[in-house]
């Protein structure tokens, strides 16, 4: 689950991250008066204020949704502008409000989980505020890996090694200190990416208005592991139901793994691996297939009736695909299922059904009695899926 | 002869007594795996399966009672990598843990210590493995196999039971079936089936089902190109159709940026002389394409 970059914030601060002061504001009187808060800060190096949308897509600076103000009048503006704003289809309905940063150099660092290794790994750069899979591609000496003991953690040697290698110069201290807290955050949060960018160093006024450079985490992005949310309850609160389709919503109460995609024909499949297939068998035939839906093992008829009610809840649908290999998962439970959710169902959808497996049988006898279409192998399933959602005889 | 399990195999299986756990020891007895012992904290000296398996406390206990050599863990998510500790403890270096949904942060550990052991887990999330005709240790409904020459290693399981099916019904019988699972972090990887297959004179002919994410598929692809030259070998992937960023169902099965992605899998493993097929059905046939006479 990703998180916005307020609240992934509020995570690193927890940890005792060097992170700049920010407000969030919902309305554009809330911004006046955190702009108020910050234009007045003497440490404020640049007199004026950063507003950031809070959406979670990337690209949130091009589409103008990152703004500066330099006085209280202009952030209340700008805010109404921003708020008002959709970025890549998601309403802003949050802005964070902030000092306007002096940045003197910008650095990149990251942990995240490397598969192969199986270990955590960081990524860190000199060469930051601009993609890291950019300076791969352009610059990949300019990146530094180091990973992360399974058993140890990062011992403070490594952590200083990392900084050095990394290059934080005089702030290489501060980095080492960084690397641990980033680690911190990842395990105290079961996150799996704790990604800063820009990592950089700023000049803010000290007393008598000397200029002080420090390293602070600038931006930063967090996404947290999905099998651990249930014992952070609080992270619940952090999701971004504006990302997420309402639909996976629903799913989520029932057990459901939904994923809604363009095209037309809906799946509905027993097992991950078996429901990607399905949507490129569904491809391959020559349609495109409307969402990803895996009903888990043994799902009972209450499940499969849910199921059906969420693809029929996207108006593109225009044919169901049905298609289980009972293991776990018994035949004719999902066969009863489907005449029930049939029954109940609003809209007159073409469906074709493959079930194989344990009760195939059963469920071939209970399918045919309620004359639904079926299908004996997963290629002729979907031929018949996508001929069905053009009107046509497969 | 199978890899990893087989008539030798004796079974503990911890979690035993738990819904999931009885269940699927059941079939597996069914199958004939030799089921020595069950583990469930508190049980100890009770009995499952119908009276026929001893019910004990710990997992040493397990082995030094009955002479366990391989372990197959049906515990909840929370519970499950203290499982596999407790398992490695004991001394077993065959270890299955089938559980779904474990935080992956928990199985960094886990696994290093699997290692530093020297022993091997298959999983987690994973369905297990069936040795046809021998054993079988997992969820794969036994039904789908016959005895054979094929290799068969996969991240999935239903997808794994469609293929496996398909090659049944088209004559083609197994020698070992593995599913290693669907979480970023698992025991057992494409590669080390792989190798574990080169070194079975039984297996004739390696059937490799990968899906979306990570890079374990390119990872054997490349060991596969020198060491399995001259093995039939054929391919499926998932996700062709899969977008980018989001978790396909499975843990791991994400494809983040330009990196996972089923294309990059499909060019790997065809420079590496694996023949891809458009669909799981289509295996059998490519098999035989591809040189198995078996």
């Amino acid at each position: 689950m990703k998180i916005q970059e307020a609240d992934a914030k509020s995570l690193l601060l927890a940890q005792g991250l060097p992170v700049p002061p920010w407000e969030v504001a919902r309305t554009p009187t809330q911004a006046r008066a955190a702009a108020v808060k910050f234009l007045g800060d003497p440490a404020n190096a640049t007199g004026k204020v950063v507003i950031k949308a809070q959406v979670l897509v990337g690209g949130r600076g091009k589409a103008g949704g990152v703004k500066l103000a330099a006085s209280a009048d202009e952030a209340e503006d700008v805010a109404a502008q921003i708020l008002a704003l959709e970025i890549k289809g998601l309403p802003v309905r949050r802005v964070l409000v902030g000092p306007a940063a002096e940045i003197v150099k910008e650095y990149y660092l990251s942990v995240l989980l490397d598969r192969s290794t199986k270990r955590l790994m960081f990524i860190g750069s000199a060469e930051g505020g601009v993609e890291i899979e950019q300076v791969a591609r352009e610059n990949p000496e300019a990146i530094v890996y180091e990973h992360v003991d399974p058993l140890l953690g990062l011992p403070d040697y490594a952590a200083r090694e990392l900084a050095f290698k990394i290059g934080f110069g005089p702030h290489w201290k501060a980095g080492a200190a960084i690397a641990k807290g980033l680690l911190k955050t990842m395990l105290a949060n079961d996150a799996d990416l704790v990604e800063i960018n820009p990592l950089a160093v700023i000049r803010e006024h000290g007393a008598q208005g000397t200029p002080v450079e420090r390293l602070v985490c600038l931006d930063a992005k967090i996404t947290l592991d999905d099998s651990a949310l249930a014992r952070h309850p609080g992270h619940e609160a952090l999701r971004d139901l504006d990302a997420e389709d309402p639909a996976d919503v629903e799913a989520r109460r029932f057990d459901l793994t939904f994923i809604k995609l363009d095209g037309d024909i809906g799946c509905m499949v027993n097992g991950a691996g078996l429901a990607m297939t399905t949507m490129d068998l569904v491809k391959r035939a020559g349609g495109e297939p409307a969402n990803f839906l895996d009903i888990g093992g043994g799902a009972k008829s209450d499940r499969v009736a849910a199921a059906m009610r969420l693809i029929l809840e996207d108006p593109n649908v225009k044919a169901i695909l049905v298609n289980i290999f009972g293991g776990i998962t018994r035949g004719d439970e999902v066969a009863r299922g489907l005449i029930e959710a049939r029954a109940q169902q609003e809209r007159d959808v073409p469906m074709v059904v493959r079930i194989v497996g344990t009760n195939a049988e059963e469920a071939g006898a209970l399918l045919e009695a309620a004359r639904f279409e079926t299908a004996a192998t997963l290629d002729e399933a979907a031929a018949k899926a996508v001929a069905a959602a053009r009107g046509t005889a497969a | 002869m199978s890899i990893l399990i087989g008539r030798e195999t004796r079974l503990v299986v911890q979690g035993i007594t738990g819904r999931e756990g009885e269940f699927h020891s059941l079939a597996m007895q069914a199958y004939g795996t030799n089921i020595v012992a069950g583990m469930t904290p508190g049980k100890g000296g009770q009995t499952a399966l119908e009276g026929t398996v001893p019910v004990f406390d710990t997992v040493a206990e397990a082995v030094a009672q009955t002479g366990a050599n391989a372990s197959c863990i049906f515990v909840p998510a929370g519970g499950a990598p203290d499982a596999v500790l407790e398992a490695v403890a004991a001394g077993l270096k065959t270890i299955f843990c089938i559980t779904e949904g474990i935080p992956v942060l928990d199985m960094i550990p886990v696994v290093e210590e699997v290692r530093l052991a020297g022993a091997r887990l298959i999983g987690p999330n994973c369905p297990g493995a069936t040795s046809p005709g021998r054993a079988k240790v997992g969820i794969i409904p036994g039904s789908i196999h016959r005895e054979g020459r094929v290799g068969v290693v996969s991240r999935s399981g239903t997808l794994t039971y469609e293929a496996v099916q398909a090659m049944t019904d088209a004559g083609l019988g197994q020698s070992t079936c593995i599913g290693i699972g669907g979480d970023p972090v698992i025991g057992t990887q494409f590669l080390d089936v792989l190798q574990l297959f080169r070194e079975d004179p039984e297996t004739e002919a390696l059937v490799l089902i990968g899906e979306i994410g990570g890079a374990a598929e390119e990872e054997a692809a490349v060991w596969a190109a020198e060491h399995l030259a001259d093995i039939p070998k054929v391919a499926f992937i998932a996700g062709r159709t899969a977008p980018e960023g989001k978790r396909m169902g499975h843990a791991g099965a994400i494809i983040s940026g330009s990196a996972g992605t089923a294309a990059s899998k499909v060019t790997a493993l065809e420079a590496a002389g694996f023949h891809v097929a458009g669909s799981p059905t289509e295996l059998p046939a490519l098999l035989r394409s591809a040189g198995y006479r078996g």
